[in-house]
């Protein structure tokens, strides 16, 4: 070609420059394959591993919780398989869009199902967003799951309480356990995503019926999708609880209350099992345990009625008159008093510069103890309660165990109060002033009690004296041997009163309700003992002191406390009723309606 | 001076080492996608093997055609390019936010693959038709016939594209007038551009390329986010260690934890399959087809024919640096397919059809002597 014009000389530079461009090439890919073998050859190890982290995926299987009969073996809770929605993080692109689809499928509100991504740290653990899928959600959802990776359906036993809001408080609740429950011994080492109790049994039995999650280890591929299981290690079921509680009564009892706020107690004087242990307004654990809405949650904790306080172990209310069974107590066993002692009551008692009312206007006229208590006397109580002091008939009121735990096997239960002057000392900084004994003599004042507390005591008081703990759980069936283990009951004390004593009490007990304030107990079936108490909720009596404790609404709570038969008692019984004034009036039918049942249903012959 | 019974041998040499890589390309396209869905009628690898038999064709017609007549049109031709990336912007088929391809039936074709082979060639011819001297000459104007190239292709936007390009840029300046003042100023010309081009770039850059840009630096930082790619891409060229994983337990590529796995990441499926030795044996290839070009480049009987050569080797041996520095997470991520590897029909026949300009080089020098 003659049209080269690049001359010879020049075109030796050329060739020379081209020698630097594939020395530069060389040596770049020289540095790219040094890079490489390091890559493959010393981290190879490194990256192996992370291959695996990527593909392999370990899933929990949630195990099945322990069953839960009542003392009849009627079932109260149990598993039904449900759909549940899963995601995982670190399958997600875009949260954004997750969040809005979920929205726009199923309805689940976007900020919510961020806060949960928000709240899960590592990122390939599942996070649960919604239970109890209907059928068109999991269909509606499975077929987008393409444009929204990471998330699965899983086919899940969900708790479930077969007679919705029956005994929920003394049941509880399941949810997943929380940062804070972690930190308990009894839930350390769960998984995040385990399905614990919350509340009630659920909670204190969480270890017994909570089971053993299973593990499955599968390929996913990088949508999230399984691929193949690589193993399974099955769950194993948690044990079954058989409770003390009888479902027809609690369902009885609960109906009664109906929509008026307050509990019912009742327990089995011999043992101390809990066969009614209601508290209304309730609520269904159904849908506390299946993962509500903020929002939910929100109008169920704020409702002014407090549906999640269980008023039987958490309701801390003045006894009224049914306190004057432990000031009676206190008076059998005292120097100063004697049952046969009479003080005239002509409705009023002057104490200082003020006049104590008693609720009869005109008063009773004179009384013994037993009449007393028959009449529910005012007068007599407060001459009693000055005679005998403050610090005896806390002595007494200690021994029937108020004033601290019943010991139940349920979390959050309150203690009560039982002042004395070393109480008021110790916690208000204060001297006693003897007034406040007057006050206290009649349940009123600093005294506040809880309805189990209550139902104990009236069991000590028909069995002569032995306060057991109250039980809940009767026996634990085994899963994996099938035995029944049975909890034997436990004695939590003894009340240190001559026999004699005792009867002199119950004798009065039986009086309130054939001639006295509880007539409205009166059954034609079976002797019933018990006693009227009115809780005051505002001082409308002098010298009043603004306690710990003034309710909100003026009416007073209506009180009724019992057992029956008056001869081998079978149940002891506490009823409250807030806000419906006499005790008489509303709170001793319930108890009558229920001490008929249980004992027509167990087939007892009614004492004639 | 030179056995005419050698080239025969040559060529043979040069084009299996070429088959070679192919053929791995293929083999890695089907390890990549044999899994997927089979709802289109060919599977990848079918129709790459398509491709590389059209560009067996372009190969041949490139080798036959004398590179000279071919340089006294590379202006036209370059121009015709140029028409091409103008259309591609209003009629092309856009993906993923990028105009790149014009859709021919059911073949897509990417005119800035293309664009970077003619501006090799109209370079070449620049350089080659006088000797050139003083910075204008050797620098200016090179640039100003790179630039409209240049701008509509980052207009598309098409990161990678651009960058072969300026790098071809640069070293055919290097070659065509190598001295530390002619590179100086090459090199402050590129700079004195940069801010325009890239404000230009920048804001024609997708969220998705800027992102990728952005945290290039730190892939570790969002896992799950946009380092993703590459940090995959690193998991699945050291998971493959020395031996290789097979096809069965390539779990990166076969559970799709790699994106791209049949075309920019294709490298990164083959050392996951073929572990450190079959990257040797690659590198290797790649390596022997580097010193043939440069034979060819340096034999070159004249300047024509030594630019043109030598430009192809910048071209190539610029996109299988980038390409496997991404896979590993040396360079950002920008679209450059591994030469003779991805799949890609565009990519495929040009490769080809540069090779076969090489041997089109290399015939021109033996027919001298004839």
């Amino acid at each position: 070609m003659s049209n080269v014009s690049v001359q010879p000389d020049d075109f030796k530079k050329l060739q020379r420059r081209l020698l630097y461009l594939r020395l530069g090439l060389l040596v770049g890919i020289f540095l790219i394959f040094s890079r490489l073998g390091y890559l493959q050859v010393i981290k190879g190890s490194y990256y192996r591993d992370l291959s695996e982290q990527n593909r392999v995926r370990t899933l929990n299987i949630r195990p099945a919780r322990g069953l839960i009969f009542d003392r009849q073996g009627e079932l109260l809770a149990n598993n039904v398989p449900s759909f549940n929605l899963y995601m995982t993080l670190e399958d997600i692109r875009d949260r954004e869009a997750l969040a809005a689809g979920l929205e726009h499928l199923i309805g689940l509100p976007s900020d919510e199902t961020k806060k949960r991504l928000a709240r899960q740290a590592r990122s390939y653990l599942p996070v649960l967003l919604k239970t109890g899928l209907t059928l068109r959600e999991a269909a509606l959802i499975e077929g987008h799951r393409l444009d929204l990776p990471g998330l699965r359906i899983q086919a899940e036993s969900q708790r479930s309480y077969v007679n919705g809001p029956l005994a929920g408080h003394l049941l509880g609740y399941v949810g997943e356990v929380s940062a804070e429950q972690q930190d308990e011994p009894a839930f350390a080492g769960l998984v995040q995503g385990s399905f614990v109790g919350k509340t009630g049994v659920e909670k204190t039995f969480d270890q017994v019926i909570r089971g053993k999650p299973g593990q499955k280890t599968v390929e996913v591929d990088a949508r999230g999708t399984e691929r193949k299981t690589l193993s399974v290690q099955e769950q194993t079921s948690g044990d079954d609880l058989y409770l003390s509680i009888d479902v027809p009564m609690q369902r009885m009892a609960e109906n009664l209350l109906g929509n008026e706020s307050g509990a019912v107690v009742a327990i089995d004087p011999n043992n101390g099992d809990v066969l009614v242990m209601a508290s209304r307004p309730t609520f269904d654990p159904n849908v506390l345990s299946h993962g509500i809405t903020g929002a939910v949650w929100e109008q169920i904790a704020n409702d002014i009625r407090h549906p999640l306080t269980n008023r039987a172990i958490q309701g801390q209310y003045p006894p009224g008159s049914t306190f004057k069974i432990m000031v009676a107590s206190a008076a059998l066993e005292s120097e100063r008093w004697s049952p046969e002692t009479r003080v005239h009551c002509a409705g009023a008692y002057p104490f200082g510069n003020h006049v104590f009312r008693d609720w009869k206007k005109g008063g009773h006229g004179s009384m013994d103890l037993e009449q007393a208590i028959v009449n529910s006397c005012d007068v007599y109580f407060y001459v009693l309660g000055n005679r005998i002091g403050v610090d005896a008939i806390a002595v007494a009121a200690h021994q029937y165990g108020l004033g601290e735990p019943t010991g139940v096997e349920l979390q959050g239960e309150r203690p009560g109060t039982v002042p004395s002057t070393e109480w008021k000392r110790k916690v208000r900084k204060e001297a006693w002033y003897p007034g406040e004994t007057i006050s206290v003599a009649i349940g009123q004042g600093y005294v506040t009690v809880t309805p189990l507390q209550m139902a104990a005591a009236m069991g000590a008081v028909a069995n002569g004296g032995t306060l057991y703990r109250p039980r809940l759980v009767r026996a634990i069936r085994e899963r994996s041997t099938g035995q029944l283990r049975d909890i034997p009951p436990v004695e939590r004390g003894e009340v240190p009163m001559r026999e004699n004593s005792f009867a002199i009490l119950q004798n009065a007990l039986q009086g309130v309700v054939t001639h006295g304030t509880g007539g409205r107990a009166k059954s034609k079936f079976v002797d019933i003992a018990g006693k009227t108490g009115t809780a005051q909720t505002v001082g409308a009596r002098p010298n009043f002191e603004k306690g710990q404790d003034i309710p909100k609404q003026f009416r007073d709570h209506a009180w009724f406390v019992a057992f029956a038969p008056v001869l081998n008692p079978r149940v002891a019984i506490a009823v409250i009723v807030e806000n419906t004034g006499h005790g008489g009036t509303f709170a001793a039918p319930i108890a009558k309606a229920l001490i008929e049942e249980y004992l027509k249903e167990h087939d007892r012959q009614p004492d004639s | 001076m030179i056995d005419s019974r050698i080239p025969d041998h040559f060529e043979w040499r040069f084009a299996l080492v070429a088959l070679g890589i192919l053929l791995l390309g293929v083999i890695s396209i089907y390890s990549a996608t044999h899994d997927l869905d089979k709802t289109g009628s060919l599977p990848m690898y079918g129709k790459q093997m398509i491709w590389i038999l059209v560009g067996m064709v372009a190969f041949l017609v490139a080798m036959a055609i004398d590179y000279h007549r071919l340089a006294s049109q590379a202006y036209l031709i370059y121009g015709l390019t140029l028409v091409m990336l103008v259309l591609v912007l209003f009629g092309g088929r856009s993906s993923r936010g990028a105009q790149r391809w014009f859709a021919l039936g059911p073949v897509a074709f990417q005119p800035s693959e293309v664009a970077k082979l003619v501006l090799v060639i109209v370079l070449a011819k620049y350089f080659a038709d006088v000797q050139r001297t003083g910075w204008i000459q050797q620098v200016i104007i090179p640039g100003l016939l790179t630039a409209p190239g240049l701008l509509l292709i980052l207009k598309q936007p098409d990161l990678g594209t651009a960058m072969s390009f300026t790098f071809i840029y640069l070293a055919m300046v290097l070659m065509g007038g190598f001295h530390a003042k002619t590179l100086g100023m090459a090199i402050l010309f590129t700079a004195m551009l940069f801010p325009f081009i890239w404000e230009l770039f920048w804001t024609s850059l997708h969220d998705y390329q800027r992102e990728r840009i952005l945290t290039f630096w730190d892939p570790t930082l969002d896992p799950a986010g946009k380092g993703y790619h590459t940090l995959q891409s690193q998991i699945a060229i050291g998971s493959g260690g020395l031996w290789g994983k097979g096809l069965d337990e390539a779990t990166q590529s076969r559970l799709r934890f790699l994106p791209e796995g049949h075309t920019d990441f294709i490298f990164a499926v083959f050392a996951e399959h073929w572990g450190f030795i079959g990257v040797a044996v690659l590198f290797a290839l790649f390596a022997v087809l580097i010193f043939l070009i440069a034979e060819i480049a340096f034999k070159a009987k004249d300047g024509m024919g030594l630019l043109l050569a030598g430009g192809i080797l910048a071209m190539l041996g610029f996109c299988l640096i980038v390409n496997v520095g991404m896979t590993m997470g040396v360079f950002p991520i920008v679209g450059i397919p591994l030469p003779l590897m991805s799949y890609g029909g565009t990519t495929t026949v040009t490769t080809m059809a540069a090779l076969g300009l090489l041997l089109n080089v290399k015939r021109r020098r033996l027919t001298l002597f004839y």
